[in-house]
């Protein structure tokens, strides 16, 4: 198994390397460049000033001596600068948003876990009960609301009609004054409504694949030899039933990460939160190549992370299951 | 023989009401988007500037959008790329999904390890992106839209197959069929591959609701179907900046939405049941 | 999200200045200002640069106005008057500029501020290594020198109109950016200026924070601080302001004609409209073959329902365009072709140019070629779609059969407006304070680079055009823009469609509020609020 996971990470290597080499020539073969954003339909541009902006931003040199330069930079943990104007360095750009991200992923990544399997598991085992059916279909309701409906609907009931929590944004206007246990519970009344957006997808999807994996499960013969046992039946579902039917939904949880981070685009820019996907999506925008790539070399990282730790799931919850 | 599975499926499937409703709820509102034009007063792209954001009435049923359009007319209309683009997008996934699922979990090795680093570099691009790319190569059309998320979605589908293979490969009755000297074809269809759809078939359901939703989060970014096509997707988000002044912009819409999602999905689980003999035995 | 894809229709929320600007329901009370409270202002992007001229979208540009000064500025009538410069003097022949400097006048800190910063900003601008798109405005000057501690010259190469406004710009201190690479420097995030406002703190992505600065030459502003919010959706934006989290923010006609009549908003807030400086248009391709006739163009003009539109989309929250300067401009020439809607007569035109329904599918078609071409538009700007939608409508009642496609920005300006590869688009310009056109009508624009997408060409146009930046006298310079409008009109290279009110909103207990020809922000610095209604 050690070997294994030694072989997996430094597979992960040509597959960092991989994602760059593509998606550096996908973006750069994208129609538009950076510097269009700030001069087209500028009445007082010039061709000269146009070439001035190309030089600046090393766009008159030849894709692959961008990239090569890109790739020497990037050994030094170098994201190299933003091509907006703001000509920031990218690693300072996505540091600033990067903790936000996580924490709400992290956050909702756990909340969906916590409430989705007793909730699979419930429908699962009352099949054809009124409890089950309405259980379903509520999960249905949650999944099929689109994030951006279901965040305005929330902010209009709990930020304005309500007033209990504020409407959108990340602190307090007062946030310097507060001492840290309040902006503690600034922050916690802040993120509230995001986290909840983020999650109410999430658990009806993983309530599914829980309920419909431990239907599977639970008619395998080994499951029905432990009943004939006469182990008791909460030994059977949670010792038994539950471990295997786990084992789809870990690849599952595994793979969310880049959606959760492209995901958040909506309701960040709903809660007008400075996160990761606003920040991705405008770069995308804007053609801003350095960013683009350090944020798709940092979420390719995390999904990678999430891909290993999915398959040590496997490997802890079905030993049967041989790694060579 | 063939034949007397397939009528055993319907069999079974026709066994789950749930199952059947949802189905014919989805063929009529199919019939319904294409056959609209015949029974409908209005056109979907009959503007009117004196009707402005009207709520609902006996006239209007559903309401009048921001140009004076008849909201349900637009989502009668709409079904065509809503429905539709759940339907396609998640085909091309799952077709992919399966075969390239089933070859690396059951060769396992190398191809495994090439077909699993692929996924992965695909896994890694935020979707959006990767449309995104797409759409400004190409027009941004509905069918370019349904490959599109068609192609970035398989590889879900193809690591939980993949995910079962490697159980169900060393299971006893696959290495029985080993020994027994079967080809990698037949073990691989007759055996592994009934048992390891159940997940897929799920996960499917799942991504047609998840491409029905991508459409909408495509218009809600501005890069869905061209105007003045409408989608449910759209008029939904057409809503947004106005849904205390216009509601039913906003619920209608949605209403269907969440219909169709609920229905694919039951006719997903009535599939999954028919088609696996296993809770027949 | 969408910083620059707004760009446009965001300039017509908050940059723009107009005249004759209604105040809906402007209520002051007796009480005077007092010093103290917060203006806290929604914004739907981020800023990206405070060294303006480094930076190009309207979120940097509100910030930075609030933490410079330029030389000049537009007062509350538009004219242009003295904001550093105490005083200037254009020469006759209008080559020659000098300005007489306040005296006195700190930068934020402390330093005095001279002739020789001018001087720097001047050349740190025309740079070639500084990336700015603005050196264009600058190209004509011969030369620009300190001639003393408070006089600044500036000589022009030929008579040029436009200059004296490009001195508008944010002049920067020498003392902190002489012998640096701009871009690198440290007041791109922490600008320090002469402003009425010194910067305070930028978290990126959230909020950008001013505080008053009390040696600001005109006086200490009433308010305390000044907050930039930034707050990407406009649907958020409208529930802020809703909460009274956000002060001042614009609105979207449909918030503003549906939503902001409620008791909620009425009795905190004021709405005002003014029309923007910002125009919609529908241009031709003249290149294209389809297009050459005038009498399809003219047609097509005809077969348009301008006011159909305003209605539409905008709720009846503008004005019809008849030209590129808005109604209540001096530069505007009303008395033009105005293109009255008459589909009628658009069909005579259309039969008149040889196009005829032979084959009975609703299109016309002239040597079997049908009437049929594709309009784009850019995504992110929904009036922009829906007046497409509308005109498609219209067309088709016509027997022209339009296309609509909506691309992303950056691929519809660089693979279909600057490579000239579309049929028509429906766009819109802003319109600056300065009449001058050339940039977009003359037919030296006609390059891929150039702005003259139509790719029009009429010798008198660009003879008039050459004339009207030279020409400094007002009103021989009114009388050529005025000839050029009726030649565009009679040219139709585009259809002028409307221009659409600001509608911004202001909190109640604000006092100085006063909607002038420049629209409401133009004193932003001089609100105030009286002590009892404070509340931050």
């Amino acid at each position: 198994m050690f070997y294994y996971l030694s072989r997996r990470i430094i597979a992960m290597i040509p597959v960092l390397f991989g994602i760059t080499l593509i998606s550096f020539f996908i973006i750069n073969l994208a129609p538009g460049e950076p510097t269009d954003m700030q001069v087209e339909l500028n009445p007082r541009i010039t061709p000269e000033i146009i070439e001035k902006l190309r030089k600046h931003y090393d766009l008159d040199k030849p894709i692959h001596v961008r990239y090569i330069k890109w790739l020497k930079n990037l050994a030094t943990l170098d994201f190299g600068k933003s091509l907006t104007p703001d000509g920031r360095n990218v690693m300072d750009k996505i540091k600033e948003r990067i903790p936000l991200t996580i924490t709400i992923n992290l956050i909702s990544m756990f909340i969906i876990i916590i409430f989705s399997i007793p909730l699979g598991v419930f429908v699962s085992t009352h099949r054809g009960t009124i409890r089950e059916r309405l259980t379903t279909m509520l999960s249905f309701f949650f999944y099929s609301i689109p994030s951006f409906w279901l965040a305005i609907v929330l902010i209009m009931v709990f930020g304005v009609y309500l007033g209990w929590l504020p409407v959108s944004g990340l602190k307090s206007l007062h946030y310097g004054s507060l001492s840290s246990v309040q902006k503690f519970f600034d922050l916690a009344k802040h993120l509230l409504l995001p986290i909840l957006v983020a999650s109410v997808g999430g658990i009806a999807a993983f309530s599914r694949y829980v309920s419909s994996n431990f239907d599977d499960v639970i008619k395998q013969e080994y499951i029905l030899l432990a009943r004939a046992k006469g182990i008791p039946e909460r030994v059977i579902l949670k010792k038994h039933a539950l471990k295997n039917a786990l084992i789809p939904v870990i690849t599952i949880l595994g793979l969310s990460v880049p959606g959760l981070i492209s995901g958040s685009v909506i309701f960040e820019s709903i809660f007008a939160l400075p996160g990761m996907g606003q920040l991705l999506y405008q770069s995308v925008m804007a053609r801003d190549y350095p960013t683009i790539m350090g944020m798709l070399v940092i979420t390719s990282f995390l999904t990678l992370i999430g891909n290993l730790l999915a398959d040590i799931g496997y490997m802890i919850a079905d030993p049967r299951i041989k790694y060579r | 023989m063939r034949e007397t599975f397939f009528q055993q499926v319907l069999k079974r499937f026709n066994a789950r009401k749930s199952s059947v409703i949802s189905l014919f709820i989805i063929i009529s509102l199919i019939l319904l988007s294409f056959a609209g034009p015949i029974f409908l007063p209005y056109s979907p792209d009959e503007i009117n500037v004196d009707a402005i954001l009207l709520p609902p009435s006996t006239l209007h049923w559903f309401g009048t959008d921001a140009l004076g359009r008849d909201v349900f007319t637009r989502i009668v209309y709409g079904g065509r790329i809503s429905l539709l683009v759940g339907f396609v997008a998640e085909g091309i996934a799952v077709i992919i999904g399966l075969i390239l699922g089933s070859i690396s979990g059951y060769y396992g090795g190398k191809v495994d390890s090439v077909i699993m680093r692929f996924a992965d570099i695909m896994l890694c691009f935020p979707t959006f992106f990767l449309i995104l790319s797409v759409i400004t190569f190409l027009e941004p059309n509905i069918w370019n839209i349904m490959i599109v998320i068609g192609l970035t979605g398989w590889m879900q589908i193809a690591r939980l197959v993949r995910g079962e293979f490697l159980t169900l490969r060393e299971r006893e009755f696959v290495l029985y069929e080993k020994v027994l000297g079967s080809s990698n074809f037949y073990i691989i269809f007759k055996h592994i591959l009934p048992n390891a759809l159940n997940p897929v078939i799920v996960s499917a359901a799942f991504g047609i609701a998840g491409a029905i939703l991508t459409e909408s989060a495509l218009s809600f970014l501005g890069l869905g179907v061209q105007p003045p096509i409408p989608s449910w997707g759209n008029i939904l988000t057409s809503g947004k900046d106005m849904m205390e002044a216009a509601w039913w912009l906003s619920v209608f819409p949605g209403l269907f939405i969440f219909v169709s999602i609920l229905c694919y999905n039951l006719v997903g689980e009535g599939l999954k049941e028919a088609l696996n003999p296993k809770y027949y035995k | 999200m969408r910083t620059t894809i707004f760009f446009l229709c965001f300039v017509m929320f908050f940059a723009c200045k107009a005249d004759k600007p209604v105040s809906v329901s402007n209520k002051s009370g007796n009480l005077k200002p007092d010093y103290g409270d917060m203006l806290i202002e929604g914004s739907i992007g981020d800023a990206s640069n405070l060294i303006p001229f480094l930076a190009s979208d309207s979120a940097s540009h509100q910030v930075a106005d609030l933490v410079y000064n330029g030389l000049v500025k537009y007062d509350e009538n538009l004219r242009i008057v003295g904001d550093l410069a105490e005083s200037f003097t254009v020469s006759k022949d209008g080559m020659k500029i000098v300005f007489k400097l306040r005296k006195g006048v700190k930068w934020h800190d402390g330093k005095e501020l001279t002739a020789d910063d001018c001087e720097f900003t001047y050349k740190l601008i025309t740079n070639p290594e500084t990336p700015t798109p603005y050196s264009g405005d600058f190209v004509m000057v011969k030369n620009a020198y300190a001639k003393d501690k408070y006089t600044f010259v500036v000589e022009y190469k030929e008579p040029f109109a436009p200059a004296i406004s490009s001195w508008g710009v944010s002049i920067v201190p020498k003392h902190l950016l002489e012998g640096q690479d701009v871009t690198k420097s440290p007041l791109q995030r922490s600008p320090i200026g002469t402003g009425p406002f010194i910067f305070k703190s930028w978290q990126q992505g959230e909020k950008i924070e001013l505080k008053y600065n009390d040696e600001y030459f005109e006086g200490r502003p009433y308010l305390n601080g000044v907050v930039f919010r930034v707050i990407p959706d406009m649907a958020t934006m409208f529930l802020e302001l809703k909460s009274e989290n956000v002060d001042f923010s614009a609105l979207t006609p449909v918030q503003y004609e549906r939503q902001a009549n409620t008791k909620k908003i009425t009795e905190k807030f004021n709405k005002y409209k003014y029309l923007a400086f910002a125009y919609t248009y529908f241009g031709f391709n003249l290149k294209k073959d389809l297009f050459k006739d005038v009498r399809v163009r003219k047609a097509i003009a005809y077969a348009i329902d301008k006011k159909e539109i305003i209605k539409g989309v905008l709720l009846g929250l503008g004005e019809e365009a008849t030209g590129p300067y808005k109604p209540d401009m001096e530069w505007y020439n009303g008395n033009v072709e105005r293109y009255e809607f008459n589909p009628e007569y658009a069909k005579k035109l259309l039969a008149e140019a040889g196009y005829e329904d032979r084959d009975g599918d609703g299109v016309l078609e002239k040597n079997g070629k049908p009437l049929r071409f594709t309009v784009l538009t850019n995504q992110g700007n929904d009036a922009r779609i829906k007046t497409a939608e509308i005109i498609q409508r219209r067309l088709k009642n016509v027997g022209i059969d339009m296309k609509i496609l909506v691309l992303e920005w950056a691929a519809f300006i660089k693979e279909f407006v600057s490579k000239r590869r579309f049929d028509a688009l429906i766009l819109g310009w802003t319109i600056p304070q300065d009449p001058d056109l050339f940039d977009i009508w003359h037919s030296s624009k006609m390059d891929a680079r150039g702005l003259n997408h139509y790719s029009y060409s009429n010798p008198e146009v660009d003879r008039l055009l050459e004339l009207g930046r030279k020409t400094v006298d007002k009103e021989k310079r009114r009388k050529i823009y005025f000839k050029v409008q009726e030649i565009l009109a009679d040219d139709v290279p585009c259809v002028f469609l409307y221009v659409p009110y600001a509608l911004p909103v202001v909190h109640k207990r604000f006092r100085g509020v006063s909607p002038m020809p420049a629209g409401i922000a133009y004193n932003k610095y001089k609100w105030g609020v009286p002590r009892i209604e404070q509340k931050y």
